[in-house]
């Protein structure tokens, strides 16, 4: 069976003709679902979230109803709600599709997300660099404020909703949910330690805060139209609904796929749906969730038990796109950007770059990530400069061994893991290095 | 009595958990570093400070880190031996942001904890210049101490280090070197939250990571220096001390600052008699790390060249013992005639010196100069006297203070007035002119430096500042604290109680005062607020009297 995209959140965005205009979006049936969930009891939205099973889209995959449901929601103070647009992950183009193509249904998925938490007053974090998304994000809130979808009494009912555009100041950390609030109050973007400072409790102002990435947010309304039960149909079990995928590098036809999870494989994604590698070469490397994530080699066998007790024996061809099947097999899938790198490719010389993307990102405020990042940047711009030196694999690989797990957020991880990872995989093409 | 070090705050719950198998109570909210330091376990940390809010971001104090496991019932699990079962966190967390909690198992030097230790250790190194021998922090340097205890022996740093500027000028007072600078926000966080003055801020990102002033401000409050006390490393350093002395030479001596009524606890830190710098000494009752900077600089004149070291008779030096053997008859005739003797004490001197010179001052006209500025509701009082409390416990000021200076300046011109006693005030610029002076028979000043008072003196004799002699201070909050002497002219002056004491004898008084702790036991036996105080009791943190 050939593979296909399942579209939904691309559905209409990629019809000929679809314009970012509230006209297009009322047309294709939009804010339809705002208008049943404001008939609904915020509760009742909740729960059907949680039925759906949606995980976010961000980079944790973290069950959105389960989020939904850590709020703290008897402090009496306002709750928040943030939709997290501060797409800057290395190789993930997949939120700038919905804001740049589609701007309303992320502005309804605010919507209803707000209405369904209380929130009366959301924020769009907006990457500094998505200057022209910004603006679309602007003319697209007040075609629907004039509609009467945002602002006072929405629907003619009790129920208002301001939401507020924030453009970033160019900063990747602040993707990272506390840093991203850090930011918002107007500070530098400086992630917060946890505990005590879990958003659900104390996040925007020391008030409860909800922080969901655009593409979470734009799966609400197809959660409210078509029912939970119906939502956790798409997919597979634990990995419910559809993924949007941005497939860069070395494939013939790289761009923004949206997949049904688990139903499609790498091989399908990228040998079928992507055109397959240029030339008909052979697939070096390929990072499945942004520049993050663990690489897998070309190569490389999988091989385990799945959780219901199944043998599998997958090549990357074989292995699933969906988050537990990514995390089965020692990387993640991230935010959904998928690199290819075939065997034309260099590989110290690509996570150089990557090293050197973490390194100008890291905020500085932990020890390990701050010096970290720049010391495996260095070492890999000298080594991959023609002044390596005896040992220089090893020396690298330790550099990154001490960063994880000892910094406030994740982006110790972020920053080692790719490092970690290529110098397992492709130890030999860093000793070359050595002389 | 009341003593607010040794007073328990009202009992705090208690949490019981180990540390490297060594049980620990802590009080409920106490971090790890805290329940570490209670039983000798120390836990490294530079972001961290006591006093300051967490920051969590050096990343130095990390643990291991268990607690009682529970059921799916939600209750212990247990070992075996019914003892409960421990499960230990995945990962290591820092001792700053962790609580004790109860049942709590913390591992401190575990191979897992050390090899972290020795990991952020060489992170902080890489790019921090490794030229200790040219720091002026060397020798009081946190990277250093930690370096030897859980750094490598040896860099492999095999890259091009970090540079950033070497001589920012963040104010006044405060010189960084921001290659040196750890980025630990200890100074950050003091100038925001205790000097509520928020002047400084990080610039820049990751490594390149700067410290700065705000656009527009300068680290210039009057609590600017507090941040080099707490900069950890060589980053930080004071425009005044930085380069003058290496610290290890240093000998350290408690004392308390003398520049206003708050007596704000102190460190002078000399060699070979002369004083380099001072340091705030942690009280909790008083100042508790801090202390201002006017405070911490006031101190020059204590190796001023201008001191007196010799006694002066009508202007000329002389042997003390020669000039007192002079004045003695002299001041016997003239403390004959109380009402003729005026006497001008000091809000400055020890609570010792003001008993003696109530003594010799009773019957006759005394007072002293009040000294009243802007109080900054924090570290600086209004009242700029160390010991205005002592001197009107004493009854050596008037009511108010100052009150009879007029008194005793009309007093002597209309001729009432033929005899003076001052001690380490010039009166001539507080309306007792050179005019005046001039008309007594016989003016004593007991200073440590000359003024347009020792000018007109018959008598001079020298006395010292509180960085030379022992005795107590009494703080605007009633609290009476100790000086040490930390360095010593090696001229003929001497301490101010003992030429009082001198003088009483000289007058015919009975000679009572040995030394200092007798001079102290016969204060607290005649003078009721020190009643049952000892200087011993006393001690580093003073005590609290009643003074009302």
């Amino acid at each position: 069976m050939a593979a296909v995209e399942r579209k939904i959140l691309t559905a209409r965005m990629t019809q000929p003709g679809y314009s970012v205009r509230i006209e297009d979006y009322l047309a294709a049936g939009g804010y339809a679902a705002l208008k049943k969930a404001m008939a609904m009891k915020p509760e009742a939205i909740r729960s059907e979230v949680t039925r759906s099973g949606l995980r976010g889209r961000g980079g944790a995959g973290f069950g959105t109803g389960l989020k939904w449901s850590l709020v703290d929601r008897k402090s009496g103070k306002p709750i928040y709600l943030i939709c997290n647009a501060d797409e800057a992950e290395p190789g993930t183009f997949k939120d700038r599709q919905i804001i740049h193509r589609d701007p309303h249904a992320l502005i309804e998925g605010i919507v209803c997300a707000s209405y369904a938490n209380d929130v009366r007053t959301a924020y769009v974090y907006c990457r500094g660099e998505f200057a022209q998304g910004y603006k679309i994000l602007l003319a697209a809130i007040e075609e629907a404020r004039a509609k009467n979808f945002v602002g006072k009494n929405i629907f003619g009912s009790a129920y208002s909703l301001e939401i507020y555009v924030h453009r970033g100041a160019g900063a990747y950390i602040c993707g990272e949910e506390t840093g991203l609030i850090e930011s918002l109050e107007g500070k530098r973007g400086y992630p917060r330690f946890k505990p005590p400072y879990f958003p659900a409790a104390l996040g925007l102002w020391m008030c409860p805060t909800i922080v969901n990435n655009v593409e979470t947010l734009a799966n609400i309304p197809v959660i409210i139209q078509m029912g939970g039960a119906e939502f956790a149909h798409i997919g597979t079990p634990g990995n419910t609904g559809t993924r949007m995928v941005g497939v860069s590098g070395h494939v013939n036809k790289p761009g923004c796929y949206e997949v049904e999870l688990g139903k499609i494989t790498h091989g399908e994604l990228i040998n079928g749906l992507c055109g397959g590698v240029p030339g008909g070469r052979k697939v070096k490397a390929i990072i499945p969730g942004g520049s993050s994530a663990k690489s897998i080699r070309g190569d490389e066998r999988f091989k385990g038990k799945k959780r219901d007790g199944t043998a599998y024996d997958w090549g990357w061809q074989d292995v699933p796109v969906d988050f537990d099947s990514l995390a089965m097999i020692g990387t993640m899938a991230g935010s959904g950007g998928v690199i290819v790198l075939d065997e034309t490719a260099d590989i110290p010389k690509a996570i150089a770059n990557i090293a050197e993307f973490y390194a100008h990102e890291s905020c500085g405020q932990c020890t390990p990530c701050r010096e970290g990042s720049l010391w495996m940047a260095k070492a890999l711009h000298r080594m991959t400069h023609g002044h390596g030196q005896k040992g220089d694999t090893d020396y690298l690989k330790s550099i990154a061994d001490n960063i994880p797990g000892r910094t406030i957020c994740p982006f110790g991880e972020a920053c080692a893991w790719p490092v970690q990872s290529f110098v397992e995989k492709f130890r030999d093409d860093f000793v070359k290095l050595e002389k | 009595m009341p003593d607010n070090l040794t007073t328990p705050t009202p009992a705090a719950e208690m949490v019981n958990a180990t540390i490297n198998g060594i049980k620990v109570q802590a009080p409920k909210g106490a971090n790890i570093i805290e329940a570490g330091e209670r039983v000798g376990v120390f836990v490294p940390h530079y972001c961290y400070h006591k006093k300051l809010a967490i920051s969590g971001i050096c990343r130095m104090c990390l643990v291991e880190v268990g607690g009682p496991m529970r059921g799916p019932d939600d209750k212990p699990v247990l070992n075996p031996d019914g003892t409960p079962k421990i499960a230990m966190a995945p990962r290591l967390s820092i001792g700053c942001n962790t609580p004790v909690t109860e049942g709590m198992v913390i591992v401190t030097n575990s191979p897992a904890v050390k090899q972290a230790q020795n990991a952020v250790m060489e992170f902080f190194l890489i790019n921090h210049p490794l030229d200790c021998p040219i720091c002026d922090q060397a020798g009081e340097c946190k990277l250093q101490e930690y370096s030897v205890e859980f750094g490598k022996d040896a860099s492999r740093f095999r890259e091009e280090k970090v540079h950033k500027p070497k001589q920012v000028d963040l104010g006044p007072r405060v010189m960084l070197d921001d290659e040196r600078c750890i980025l630990c926000s200890r100074c950050i966080r003091f100038m925001r939250d205790v000097a509520k003055d928020d002047c400084l801020g990080f610039v820049n990102r990751g490594s390149h990571t700067t410290l700065a002033c705000w656009p527009g401000k300068k680290l210039a409050g009057n609590y600017s220096l507090n941040t080099v006390d707490l900069c950890p490393v060589g980053a930080l350093t004071d425009k005044d001390f930085r380069f003058k002395m290496r610290v290890w030479f240093l000998k350290e001596t408690k004392s308390i600052c003398t520049s206003c009524a708050t007596g704000c606890n102190t460190v002078i830190w000399s060699r070979e008699n002369v004083v380099y710098r001072q340091t705030p000494r942690e009280n909790d009752a008083v100042n508790q790390c801090w202390m201002c900077d006017a405070g911490r600089h006031n101190y020059k004149h204590i190796n001023a060249a201008s001191r007196l070291k010799k006694a002066l008779v009508s202007g000329k030096e002389m042997g003390y013992a020669d000039a007192l053997k002079q004045l003695g008859p002299k001041l016997k005739a003239a403390l004959a005639d109380r009402a003729s003797v005026a006497f001008v004490g000091s809000g400055r001197a020890t609570n010792e010196e003001l008993y003696l010179f109530s003594i010799l001052a009773k019957g006759g006209v005394s007072d002293c100069v009040p000294r009243t500025w802007d109080g900054d509701n924090f570290l600086v009082n209004a009242d700029r006297n160390p010991n205005g409390a002592g001197a009107k416990i004493f009854g050596v000021a008037a009511q108010p203070m100052g009150s009879k200076l007029t008194v005793i300046a009309d007093g002597i011109k209309a001729g009432r007035i033929k005899t003076l006693i001052v001690h380490q005030e010039d009166v001539n610029r507080r309306g007792i002119g050179a005019d005046l002076l001039a008309k007594l028979s016989l003016l004593v000043v007991v200073d440590f430096r000359p003024t347009e008072t020792t000018k007109a003196a018959h008598f001079v004799l020298p006395g010292v500042t509180y960085a030379e002699k022992r005795g107590t201070f009494t703080n605007a909050n009633g609290r009476v604290q100790r000086v040490w002497p930390a360095v010593s002219l090696g001229g003929e002056e001497r301490s101010d109680w003992e030429i009082f004491r001198d003088l009483l004898r000289e007058t015919g008084q009975p000679d009572r005062f040995g030394d200092i702790a007798a001079l102290f036991a016969d204060m607290a036996a005649n003078v009721k607020p020190f009643a049952g105080l000892s200087l011993e009791k006393i001690g580093g943190g003073g005590v609290q009297i009643s003074v009302t």
